[in-house]
């Protein structure tokens, strides 16, 4: 297990690297950072020849990458728009962005499992339709709709919550935020938790566990869950990284300042280290949650053994 | 199984194509391959999910190609002093805030979506099909090398890479959209492939063929095509609702498809911005509707084709 | 659904010989339905059979012939819906078992009655290792601690004789070989020393020289605990060895009922006739093998009359028309053979043809 592990993560520098290299390239090879720093006036031409040097802009891309992979390895991810050491910002916004995806989680675990397990017991019948129908709509409308209007009637209209969030959210304030960022994924966790419940039961061992007298209860937990829910732990897992990117619409919309929304601002105001520095972090959250799924799957499954 | 996977684990979307993996283990000869097809295409005859969405899927087309056989009016015909109107005689959707007729730009609306969905759909398809189509038939130095592209470009989420990306260039209109998404959306669809071609390349009947002396490209295309497009068109479909559905989202974060292109995306992106609905809840109805119908069409289509060649679930 | 008067008695006088007392179970007239796409499946069309303690029935059958569907019935295993009991009673010590509340049937299963399946690897929960599923034996149906469970698990094991039980008892199914699955398996029927084993197809997924060792072990054991047991199979050779008596399936009806020496020595159906012709044989060598001609029906619709006519080398006219009950099989002084029956309109000619 433990030398599966380090391989695992050998494997994963080069595909770290291939994917903030190509993050790096859409960033320095398609924008321009020197403009990004001036704003909307132009830049004086001898400062930004100035500043292109300082910032290695000179240089061929490949060693533009190597010198700021070597800087960000040492923790100097470079300085935001507000002159704030882009580190800062994300020392800031992370716990927020982690506090809203433990939400969604918890969401996806509760109302997506208990949904999922009983239709898919119930297959067929009513509740099965009725879950079924629910998450195809939740799946078609787009997550912007669903949130603008959510926080819309929940906020403005019934005025139940605070239609923006402050700056410091507490996990209550994050309840409607974090229910509509987990929606598509919650309803994804439905449907693969029907599938399994459903392809599970009819499985030999479930006869066997009937044929050896155990009472309905035990079978269900004991039997179905527990081989029925190690795709569906190995999805919530992987979700982690999904969340964190899709929190830039979630964020945008109840204006929460987290990682989407200082990835939206660093975009917004073209700052080159904030973007390249953020999505480093999120693709290394990414790779390193994929690489938990995997370890998840051997403690799950005893028939998956590494070598 | 990570044991017979060098890839770093399934991804967020893995369990989604798990589903739609499963349709690769569909025929496992030409002959229970056809007899499999046309029972399929028997189940989804009568499959009225099928019917219903195939003909909105039709309807969409062809009024995303000829959007004025149900419009006669201008899109970008707008009078400002209307803005916000309620339905009127003639103009059953209302007005949005620019005082432009919801119904006229609700239907041309659909070109733009419909547009970037089956252009990126096409470009992901053909990336990840051909990709994963070499990895799997091939194997060896080359599976190693593609399947390690393939995980870089999975490593970037789809909608964190098209954000900053379209952020980055000045180009407008649709093609920047369509080009990123598929630029970047292809990796699930080679994971797929590969699978498919390795799982039909095991059969015995390619084997059998392969120690008779058939060649390399008549095993692709006699024997390991037929049985690795299937869950490819499966999952292609599926994935076209979710690109209309991105470029909505792209548009809204204001990164995608920009005035004056008239999109669902742009239109509800308009509706939201301010929440300028709330008092005029109908410029954010009818294009959301027609957008997540849409969306809605094309999941349930890929939905009943899938269940279809699934034997499984028979 | 008709009733084979015939079959009942014929069936009985068997079991009164073996057990003196009520059988230890007894099928009568056993109806079960299943819903298809097609239509509805007649998979069981009235099946009666008894075991006693002590005594082994083999049920032998193709696939399709209802011999598993019937087990299942019997165990209250049945998939429903898409399956139903359509008619019959299943009488265990004189109780009717399809008319008992669900709870008392559970509490049957496993203490007093328990199935050995015929894949063990499929059977066994993949994710669960094969001490707590042993285990789990008791602590459901006698409350023991988990501590004792696994005592009680490990002493199974080596009562089925699996090496290095101890070291072995937190391994996975899928960590052991095909035929020590197996023998997990009959640990498992086993636990709680029930009255009756129903073994479906317990050896045909094993290799030929496991086969003989875990039919060995399984005879053994059902000796030693003097149960009943019915054993499923579609391989004749397995039956001659360990089964007291046979009833032959055909299509979800019996169709010839007799004591395993008699059935070989001169079967009276033209079924069962075919089934040992085409066994190959050594005296037989250079002659051509027999095979009985045609395939077996469809249950959605089953042909009239006797459901073998159409692939019967004796089929009449009236077979067509008139289905055979099971005849009692009288021997050349006119006298009914104990246990014998044959659902044949022809079973004399077959008998001495």
């Amino acid at each position: 297990m433990g030398r599966y592990v380090v391989r695992r993560l050998l494997q994963m520098i080069p595909v770290f690297i291939g994917a903030t290299f190509l993050i790096f390239l859409m960033v320095y090879a398609l924008g321009d950072p020197v403009v990004g720093l001036f704003g909307d006036r132009a830049p004086d031409p001898a400062t930004a020849a100035r500043l292109r040097a300082e910032f290695n802009l000179d240089q061929p891309v490949w060693r533009q990458y190597l010198l700021y992979l070597g800087q960000i390895l040492t923790g100097d991810f470079g300085t935001a728009f507000n002159g704030q050491p882009v580190i800062e910002l994300m020392a800031r916004s992370f716990p927020i962005s982690f506090r809203l995806m433990l939400v969604a989680l918890a969401f996806e675990i509760v109302l997506g499992i208990t949904l999922g397990v009983i239709s898919g017991l119930r297959r067929g019948g009513g509740v099965d339709t009725t879950v079924l129908l629910l998450t195809l709509v939740v799946i078609a409308i787009p997550t912007f709709v669903l949130g603008t209007t959510l926080q819309f009637f929940l906020g403005v209209e019934l005025a139940w919550i605070d239609p923006a969030v402050g700056p410091q959210p507490g996990l209550d304030e994050l309840i409607v935020p974090g229910l509509i960022l987990a929606l598509v994924s919650l309803a994804y966790v439905t449907r693969l938790t029907r599938t399994s419940v459903a392809e599970n039961r009819r499985a030999d061992y479930i006869r066997t566990a009937v044929a050896k007298g155990l009472p309905r209860r035990r079978i269900t937990t004991h039997h179905l869950l527990r081989n029925s829910l190690i795709p569906v732990v190995t999805y919530l897992g992987a979700d982690i990284g999904t969340l964190m990117a899709g929190a830039i619409v979630t964020e945008r919309i109840f204006n929460i300042q987290g990682v989407g929304y200082q990835l939206y601002q660093g975009i917004l105001r073209q700052n080159s280290p904030t973007v390249v520095g953020f999505v480093t972090v999120l693709v290394l959250i990414f790779l390193l949650a994929n690489l938990f799924v995997d370890l998840l799957y051997a403690v799950l499954d005893p028939r998956i053994r590494y070598a | 199984m990570p044991e017979q996977r060098d890839t770093p684990g399934p991804g967020p979307l893995a369990a989604r194509e798990e589903a739609a993996a499963e349709a690769m283990t569909v025929s496992s000869s030409p002959e229970t391959a056809r007899s499999l097809g046309s029972d399929a295409w028997h189940d989804l005859r009568r499959n009225p999910i099928f019917i219903v969405s195939g003909l909105l899927i039709l309807f969409l087309v062809v009024i995303a190609i000829h959007p004025s056989l149900i419009a006669t009016r201008d899109p970008l015909f707008c009078e400002l002093g209307r803005s916000l109107d309620g339905p009127a005689p003639g103009h059953w959707f209302g007005f949005d805030a620019q005082g432009c007729d919801v119904y006229t730009r609700t239907v041309y609306g659909a070109r733009a979506s419909i547009a970037v969905g089956v252009c990126a759909t096409l470009g992901v398809a053909l990336i990840g099909a051909v990709v994963g189509g070499l990895a799997g038939f091939y194997g060896g130095i080359w599976d190693s090398l593609l399947s390690r592209t393939t995980d870089i470009f999975f490593a970037i989420p789809l909608i964190l890479g098209a954000i900053v990306f379209l952020s980055m260039i000045t180009l407008t209109g649709i093609w920047p959209v369509v080009l990123v998404i598929a630029a970047l959306g292809w990796p699930q669809i080679a994971r797929i492939a590969r699978g498919a071609v390795i799982t039909a390349k095991q059969h015995d009947y390619v084997q059998a063929a392969r120690a008779l002396g058939a060649g390399n490209g008549r095993m692709l295309l006699r024997h390991i095509l037929p049985n690795a497009v299937a869950p490819v068109i499966v999952m292609s479909t599926i994935m076209l609702g979710t690109f209309i559905a991105l470029e909505a989202t792209l548009s809204f974060l204001g990164v995608g498809l920009q005035p004056p292109t008239v999109s669902w995306g742009v239109d509800i992106s308009a509706a939201s911005d301010g929440m300028q609905f709330r008092n005029a809840p109908h410029i954010l109805l009818y294009p959301a509707a027609a957008l997540s119908v849409t969306v809605l069409a094309f999941i349930m289509m890929g939905d009943a084709v899938r269940d279809a060649l699934d034997p499984k679930l028979r | 659904m008709s009733h084979d008067t015939g079959a009942t008695d014929a069936a009985e006088v068997g079991a009164d010989d073996a057990g003196g007392g009520g059988p230890l179970l007894a099928v009568r007239d056993l109806a079960v339905e299943f819903r298809t796409r097609e239509g509805t499946a007649r998979a069981v069309n009235g099946v009666s059979y008894c075991v006693d303690s002590g005594e082994t029935l083999a049920v032998l059958g193709e696939s399709g012939s209802g011999k598993s569907v019937t087990a299942q019935a019997i165990m209250g295993i049945l998939d429903t819906p898409p399956g139903r009991v359509a008619a019959g009673r299943v009488l265990f010590r004189g109780r009717d078992l399809l008319t008992a509340p669900e709870e008392e049937r559970r509490r049957l299963r496993g203490e007093r009655m328990a199935m050995i399946f015929q894949d063990a690897l499929s059977s066994l929960n993949p994710v669960l290792s094969v001490g707590y599923q042993l285990g789990e034996m008791f602590r459901v149906h006698r409350g023991a601690s988990r501590r004792e469970a696994r005592e009680r698990a490990v002493d199974l094991m080596e009562r089925v004789r699996i090496p290095a039980a101890r070291e072995r008892v937190n391994d996975y199914p899928h960590q052991f070989s095909g035929g020590m699955r197996q023998r997990i398996m009959i640990a498992m029927a086993l636990a709680l020393e029930p009255d009756l084993i129903i073994a479906d197809e317990p050896t045909t997924a094993l290799d030929v020289t496991v086969q003989a060792q875990v039919m060995e072990l399984l005879a053994e054991l059902q000796r030693e605990f003097h149960m009943g047991l019915i054993l499923i199979t579609h391989d004749l050779g397995v039956v001659a060895d360990v089964a007291d008596r046979i009833a032959v399936m055909y299509a979800g009806r019996i169709v010839e009922t007799a004591p395993v020496k008699e059935l070989y020595a001169a079967p009276a159906h033209p079924y069962t006739k075919g089934l040992l012709e085409s066994i190959p044989r050594l005296d037989h060598k250079g002659k051509e093998l027999y095979a009985i001609q045609g395939l077996p029906p469809s249950l959605t619709a089953l042909p009239s009359g006797c459901s073998f006519h159409p692939r019967c080398p004796l089929a009449t006219e009236r077979c067509t028309t008139e289905r055979p009950p099971l005849h009692p099989v009288l021997d050349a002084s006119e006298a009914p053979v104990a246990g014998r029956g044959s659902a044949c309109h022809y079973w004399k000619e077959t008998l001495h043809g």
